[in-house]
């Protein structure tokens, strides 16, 4: 197969574009089980968060987890969902790791519905549904290969994930490119992290991603899908619709029609493998769940909900992209807003400082820091001031922030003097371009005469003598206005 | 009431023990000496808690000498169908499959039995997880009617109903899913009730089918079936479908009689009831327009629909509740070289014929393709049932009808023919498919002496005019 193109404007191969729509499953950040009191908690001694409703012991009935429906209420109202009456039903299926061979999800009323995703560059992801379910338990598989239930000599079973408390968000199959695909897990995440719905850990499972994909001419009608499951980062997912994509575009073109079947991404090979096609589909047998009620939450309550949600990260990223000018890259924005440290940026401009360099220095070097940085905002803005205002250069400024963020706050200033930073004011900076133009006549002779990279030695000299504290570029600037005046 | 001679029933028992007039171990030491004597014929009983039952009576005992009250049903022997869970105490649903299984926690009626003061004396016979009508299908083997032991007590409660005739327990509890306490009641000549669904937890109770089954008691009369539900009944939030409302309160309004109340007759009830049991319905009716009742005809056009709706809902149902038993996690398992074979074997170990067959039924009624056609459609004659009886009620307070077709009939009368079984519970499906309250009450007797049960329904949550009818029936009945 040829290299892929993949770009966020674009993605087509021989023509053919693709569809992709993805199911995501969160785990809510609730105290206990969607429909018990054991903890939901991850990483706890197997089978310890236990009880008779999550082991589905007979005369075992499942209570609704108060905090578990505001919390799904929360992040389908920050996808700009409309919250309805809904009800559960039960999903039969015989599988070990399922106690009660029945899962309970809401199924043909689900709690959120109608809602979209906006990605960076106008793209609008349209959200099917948002519905609540429980998790079933966690099989490992001993003995045999791969892991696999299939030939293993004996299997475990964890119940402590069992009756953790689910949503699945349904996208409508409105993507079309990997990097879209990516970036819409990517925004959904930060999403359910900002309403505090869920912790979204990937590599811990909190947050799993299955894709439908499918291809077509555009224009034309959709294509055939495949479902591809076992996706664990934001990368596989886009590495996995990849490869998808052009195995079902190869199929299209050598004259085969692709299979509609639920698809298995290895994540070693970088391929995707046959897991069950659709004949061999189970029957769930849905029907509403009798042990359960209706949920339906009244306005007063969605409204509450609604009022008590925080600025969404967009939004946030768009603040902090205003208030730190247009120069700012949106890697920077992006970065800093994840770690939720936007907010601590436009504190350094409340305390008057360059919100613009404030937005580099806490990228740079607030990493460990968190929401809270220790460090007064009031000692960084006095800081980005006198970079911008040339009395500190850039990597003086870098090695003073280095201080400051060690000792948690400092005076800039005090700590400028102590290092022997002597303020680079304009006047000592031409002094030493004088003494450098004095000390080299050839190679500004040869800088006069248009030999460009003769520039290198004087600015060497300068920066020597100012024993690596000028800014090279400034002193690059100095020297070619001097020249143009000579 | 009290005359002397050793109390029997449950308002009787609790007011001699609460007045230290008798001791709960005397009260309990005869019931055992009776199931002793006679519970090897009958088998009312999968277990027996003798010492349990003895440690709760002095308990009891030594409560009143010390002044302190047990509660309303104190020292009363209660037999528990053996579908309820009980902490530490084999629940065996007369099925194989929960062979070895201890519940690790009480089902709600049993705690509020036990802080109500009342002694649990054992676990009764039922029809395999409360599927049918004779408790032939019980894995334990059949109960036998104490009132003529060549016949059956009726299911699947049938254990209950008749350790009540038989006199080991002064009440029981039993489960009604389509007419499993009312049905015994009527063929063992004993009280039955179905509360209204969610009056009465069903934390704990293993589920048949979920929509459908409710908790109730067995008595020798009335007025104590009511003292046995009033302790039991009232929200449980561990339930989620348990109304959010205070325990049921009927003794008091027991005596209040039927002047002016509008009893029903339904013109279009399904026939295939036997003459005699036609015969003593019609004597009720008199009955009751002698106390001063009006009796009024009303329609229940979709009533005949019933039977065939419930054959697809409840066995739905089933197949999904039954699901779990699987020899994964407890019970019964057999083994075998995989996981799907392991769970074939244990399944097709475990389950008697009649759960076989209704896990088949449902299954094929909710699959894709005939899920719009069966179960589907029969929810649709669910909601119209319910309908109709909404509108019946709106010209009548409560209705009458035949709690059984017949008399108790013989074992193997009905065992090859699977819809003659179901028929048994024609009149009292539709008040499972409404979650509307219904009781059976001994009125007089039919073909060969045996006791004839009349169906008082009444709608949602008005138990106490269905009791003060019953009641009116029981006072002249005994004339």
């Amino acid at each position: 197969m040829s290299a892929p193109q993949s770009s966020p404007e674009a993605w087509s191969h021989h023509g053919y574009e693709m569809v992709v729509g993805l199911e995501v499953h969160v785990e809510l950040a609730t105290r206990t089980k969607l429909f018990s009191a054991s903890p939901n908690r991850f990483g706890d001694e197997p089978n310890t968060n236990i009880d008779p409703v999550t082991l589905g012991l007979p005369g075992a009935l499942p209570v609704l987890n108060r905090q578990a429906v505001e919390l799904a209420m929360r992040l389908g109202l920050a996808l700009d969902c409309r919250v309805q009456r809904s009800t559960f039903a039960r999903k039969n299926y015989f599988y070990p790791d399922m106690p009660k061979a029945y899962q309970i999800s809401q199924y043909d009323e689900p709690i959120c519905v109608d809602g979209w995703l906006d990605l960076p560059g106008s793209i609008r992801v349209g959200i099917e549904r948002a519905h609540l379910e429980e998790d079933t338990g966690k099989s490992t598989h001993i003995g045999g290969s791969g892991g696999r239930i299939h030939g293993s000599d004996y299997s475990l079973i964890d119940f402590n994930r069992a009756g953790v408390p689910l949503v699945e968000i349904v996208s409508r199959p409105d993507i079309r490119t990997p990097d879209q695909a990516r970036a819409y897990v990517s925004e959904l995440r930060a999403i359910l992290v900002a309403v505090g719905a869920s912790d979204a850990k990937m590599e811990e499972g909190s947050m799993r991603v299955d894709a439908n994909v499918s291809v077509r001419l555009p224009g034309a009608e959709f294509g055939t899908r495949c479902e591809i499951k076992n996706l664990n980062s934001v990368r596989s997912v886009g590495r996995a619709i990849e490869y998808e994509a052009q195995r079902q575009i190869g199929m299209t073109e050598a004259g085969e029609s692709v299979r509609q079947e639920t698809r298995h991404w290895d994540e070693n090979d970088g391929r995707t493998h046959t897991l069950r096609s659709k004949e061999d589909a189970d029957d769930y047998r849905y029907f509403q769940e009798p042990d359960l009620v209706v949920v339906d939450p009244d306005p007063e309550w969605i409204e509450r909900v609604r009022w008590s949600l925080p600025e969404l990260p967009a939004a946030r990223r768009a603040r902090l992209a205003t208030a730190t000018g247009q120069a700012t890259d949106a890697e920077s924005v992006l970065v800093v807003t994840e770690r939720g440290q936007d907010a601590y940026v436009l504190a350094v401009a409340e305390w008057g400082g360059d919100a613009g360099r404030a937005l580099v220095y806490v990228k740079e070097a607030f990493a460990d820091q968190g929401e809270r940085p220790a460090v007064p905002a009031a000692d960084v803005a006095k800081l980005t001031l006198m970079e911008v205002g040339g009395t500190l250069t850039a990597t003086q400024a870098k090695q003073v922030l280095a201080e400051i963020v060690e000792h948690g706050g400092g005076d800039a200033e005090a700590i400028a003097a102590d290092k022997g930073f002597e303020a680079m004011d304009t006047g000592r900076l031409e002094a030493m371009v004088d003494d450098a133009i004095a000390a080299q006549p050839d190679a500004w002779a040869k800088y006069c005469a248009g030999e460009v990279k003769a520039v290198g030695a004087l600015v060497g000299a300068v920066m020597k003598a100012s024993r690596g504290q000028a800014d090279g570029k400034a002193v690059t600037a100095l020297l070619e206005h001097r020249r143009s005046i000579t | 009431m009290h005359d002397g001679a050793s109390p029997t029933g449950v308002a009787d028992i609790a007011w001699n023990v609460r007045n230290n007039l008798t001791s709960a171990s005397d009260i309990l030491e005869r019931h055992l000496a009776a199931i002793a004597e006679r519970d090897g014929e009958v088998h009312a009983f999968n277990l027996v808690l003798a010492d349990e039952a003895r440690a709760r009576a002095a308990e009891i005992d030594d409560m009143v000498s010390v002044g302190r009250d047990p509660g309303p049903l104190a020292g009363v022997p209660i037999a528990l169908k053996d579908n309820m869970c009980t902490r530490g105490i084999p629940t065996t649903c007369s099925s194989r499959i929960l062979d070895g299984w201890r519940p690790p926690y009480d089902a709600t009626v049993v705690t509020r039995l036990r802080e109500a003061g009342a002694i649990i004396v054992g676990k009764t016979n039922l029809d395999e997880f409360a599927m049918g009508s004779s408790t032939e299908n019980s894995a334990f083997g059949p109960t036998r009617n104490p009132l003529d032991t060549s016949r059956v007590p009726g299911g699947s409660s049938g254990g209950s109903a008749a350790a009540v005739a038989a006199g080991f327990a002064a009440a029981s509890l039993g489960s009604d899913t389509g007419g499993s306490i009312r049905q015994p009641a009527a063929l063992c000549g004993v009280v039955g009730v179905k509360p209204t669904y969610g009056a009465v937890s069903r934390l704990g109770l293993v589920a048949f089918a979920s929509s459908l089954d409710q908790i109730g008691p067995f008595a020798h009369t009335v007025a104590d079936a009511a003292l046995v539900l009033e302790s039991i009944s009232g929200h449980d939030p561990m339930d989620s479908t348990s109304i959010r409302q205070d325990p049921l309160e009927l003794t008091r309004q027991l005596d209040m009689g039927v002047a002016g109340l509008r009893v029903g007759r339904i013109t279009d009830l399904p026939e295939g009831a036997s003459a005699d049991v036609v015969a003593r319905l019609d004597e009720a009716f008199d009955t009751l327009r002698d106390a001063g009742a009006e009796i009024v005809d009303v329609e229940v056009p979709a009533f005949t629909y019933g039977l065939t709706a419930y054959y697809l809902i409840a066995p739905a149902e089933a197949s999904s509740n039954l699901a779990r038993y699987d020899g994964v996690r407890f019970g019964h398992r057999v083994e075998a070289p995989d996981t799907n074979a392991m769970y074939i074997a244990t399944r097709t170990d475990g389950f008697g014929a009649e759960v076989k067959r209704r896990i088949m039924l449902g299954t094929y009624a909710l699959s894709a393709g005939y899920y719009d056609a069966y179960y589907g459609r029969a929810l649709k004659v669910r909601r119209r049932i319910a309908a109709d009886f909404a509108a019946a009620y709106e010209r009548a307070d409560v209705l009458l009808t035949p709690a059984s077709p017949t008399v108790a009939f013989h074992f193997g009368d009905k065992t090859a023919d699977p819809m003659a079984m179901y028929l048994c519970d024609t009149y009292t499906i539709p008040s499972n498919l409404t979650g509307e309250p219904g009781m059976s009450v001994p009125f007089g007797t039919g073909d060969d002496g045996l006791p004839v049960g009349v169906q008082v329904l009444a709608p949602a949550l008005q138990e106490a005019r269905m009791f003060r009818t019953a009641a009116e029936l029981e006072r002249r009945a005994s004339r």
